[in-house]
């Protein structure tokens, strides 16, 4: 049988494995996704009050930026196993370490998309009798969406791409089947699983490439007007 | 005893420092395939982006490759390495894999950086009569230099940190100790990886943010800038 013998033979790429493992890498893949959706949701809400909180206090945007920039440095391997002994050996400790990546990028891009909101926008608004809370979600927020979108996608596609890491406590998603392919030898599981984590990536990309869009109409009008 | 502790005390054994698996002999690997790596692919991606840089061409193909290696997870390019052909000839694979995951980040900011020089500059030169080698040697390498060495920083911490993982498929280095550890579950000795990993990138960053100083050749030949 032809189908057979790519899996004996141990081919890189094999119809026969997307057949008989299709439930493994679905359910592989739900992870890998899951994992992703946590980080970057508990990313998002962590580093909005901290973007605010350095936006606010000028003392404490040093602090803030020098911390999230140095925790960036530590290399994941590292940064797993340093959360072990706080969370055991659980998929928070994945979760928690890819926030925490996902801090350095997002911080910086809030603080820049609200940076970028022009002083007369504010004015206008706080002449139209807007107060803080108003003003911050109604008039800045929509305008910082273009940085902060940026930042949302260079963050999304690095933490898929780091949750493999996440392989050696075994809540590694994708990352799972090329730890374990890697020590088999399975040149199919290996690829397959390597080749589905970039779609991923590409994927969310482009998928809030289209949500970015769709959020800031007016940056398209703009051009046209022009 | 807590974990802060059993970590000290296992930094603090003269024996987890010497022998083959000793702290000393990993972190000689892990600094020679960081030396080996950065040097491969600094003489492959600054030429050319230098280059790209002075002709004002191929742009979005160096910003481009920066998003694209994001994407690519580091882990997976190892393991299919080594299960490759290649993966037989020791440590090649590691070095094929941080040398590709290097270039980027130097690729781009070298690019960057040549393209942000003053273009009044540039054309000052050109019209003093400046030939394209002197140009590139006399005015756009010393204002490129900042990024281009933030560009070399950048690779460096990040080969640093992936040499970490070539630990999994069984490469040298410090990431061993961490996955030795978790092979013997010993908690103390992860942990204890894990910090002199993490020291040593911190280390690494903070050398050649002191040496981005130091040898500016703008900033040397006008002396520090006041305030």
């Amino acid at each position: 049988m032809a189908g057979q013998s790519c899996l004996i033979s141990n081919d890189w790429i094999c119809g026969e494995y997307l057949r008989t493992r299709g439930q493994e890498l679905t359910d592989a893949t739900l992870q890998h996704v899951g994992i992703t959706l946590a980080s970057v949701a508990i990313g998002l809400l962590v580093a909005f009050p901290l973007a605010l909180l350095a936006r606010r206090w000028r003392a404490a945007a040093g602090p803030v930026l020098g911390l999230t920039t140095v925790l960036y440095t530590v290399p994941s391997l590292a940064m797993f196993s340093l959360l072990v002994p706080f969370f055991g050996l659980s998929v928070s400790v994945v979760v928690t370490g890819l926030v925490l990546y996902s801090l350095t990028i997002l911080v910086r891009n809030i603080l820049a998309g609200l940076a970028s909101v022009p002083e007369e926008a504010r004015e206008a608004a706080r002449g139209m009798g807007y107060g803080p809370v108003r003003l911050l979600f109604g008039v800045e927020l929509p305008l910082a969406l273009p940085a902060l979108m940026a930042g949302l996608r260079i963050t999304t596609v690095s933490t898929i791409s780091l949750t493999t890491v996440g392989a050696i406590l075994h809540y590694g998603g994708l990352g799972n089947l090329v730890y374990d392919g890697m020590h088999s030898y399975f040149k199919a599981q290996v690829l397959t699983a390597s080749v589905l984590c970039v779609a991923l990536a590409v994927a969310a990309d482009l998928l809030l490439l289209l949500v970015q869009r769709l959020l800031t109409p007016w940056t398209r009008a703009g051009k046209g007007a022009v | 005893m807590g974990v802060v502790e059993r970590t000290w005390s296992w930094l603090a054994t003269g024996a987890h420092w010497s022998g083959p698996d000793g702290v000393w002999h990993r972190l000689g690997e892990h600094l020679f395939l960081t030396a080996v790596c950065l040097a491969i692919s600094c003489a492959i991606a600054l030429p050319v982006a230098v280059l790209l840089g002075h002709l004002g061409k191929g742009g979005a193909l160096a910003v481009n490759i920066s998003n694209a290696g994001r994407a690519v997870p580091t882990f997976a390019v190892l393991v299919l390495l080594l299960l490759s052909p290649l993966g037989t000839h020791g440590s090649w694979p590691t070095v094929i894999a941080l040398v590709l995951f290097a270039i980027p980040p130097l690729l781009t900011n070298a690019y960057v950086g040549m393209r942000e020089v003053d273009r009044d500059v540039v054309e000052a030169a050109r019209g003093m009569g400046m030939t394209g080698r002197q140009l590139i040697a006399r005015v756009e390498l010393p204002l490129a230099f900042p990024l281009i060495v933030t560009g070399v920083r950048t690779a460096a911490v990040q080969v640093v940190a992936t040499t970490t993982l070539a630990a999994l498929p069984g490469g040298g280095g410090l990431g061993r100790i961490i996955t030795a550890g978790f092979r013997l579950t010993d908690t103390a000795q992860v942990v204890a990886g894990a910090v002199l990993v993490a020291a040593l990138a911190l280390l690494v960053e903070g050398v050649l943010m002191l040496a981005e100083r130091l040898f500016d050749p703008v900033r040397r030949r006008t002396g520090p800038v006041p305030g």
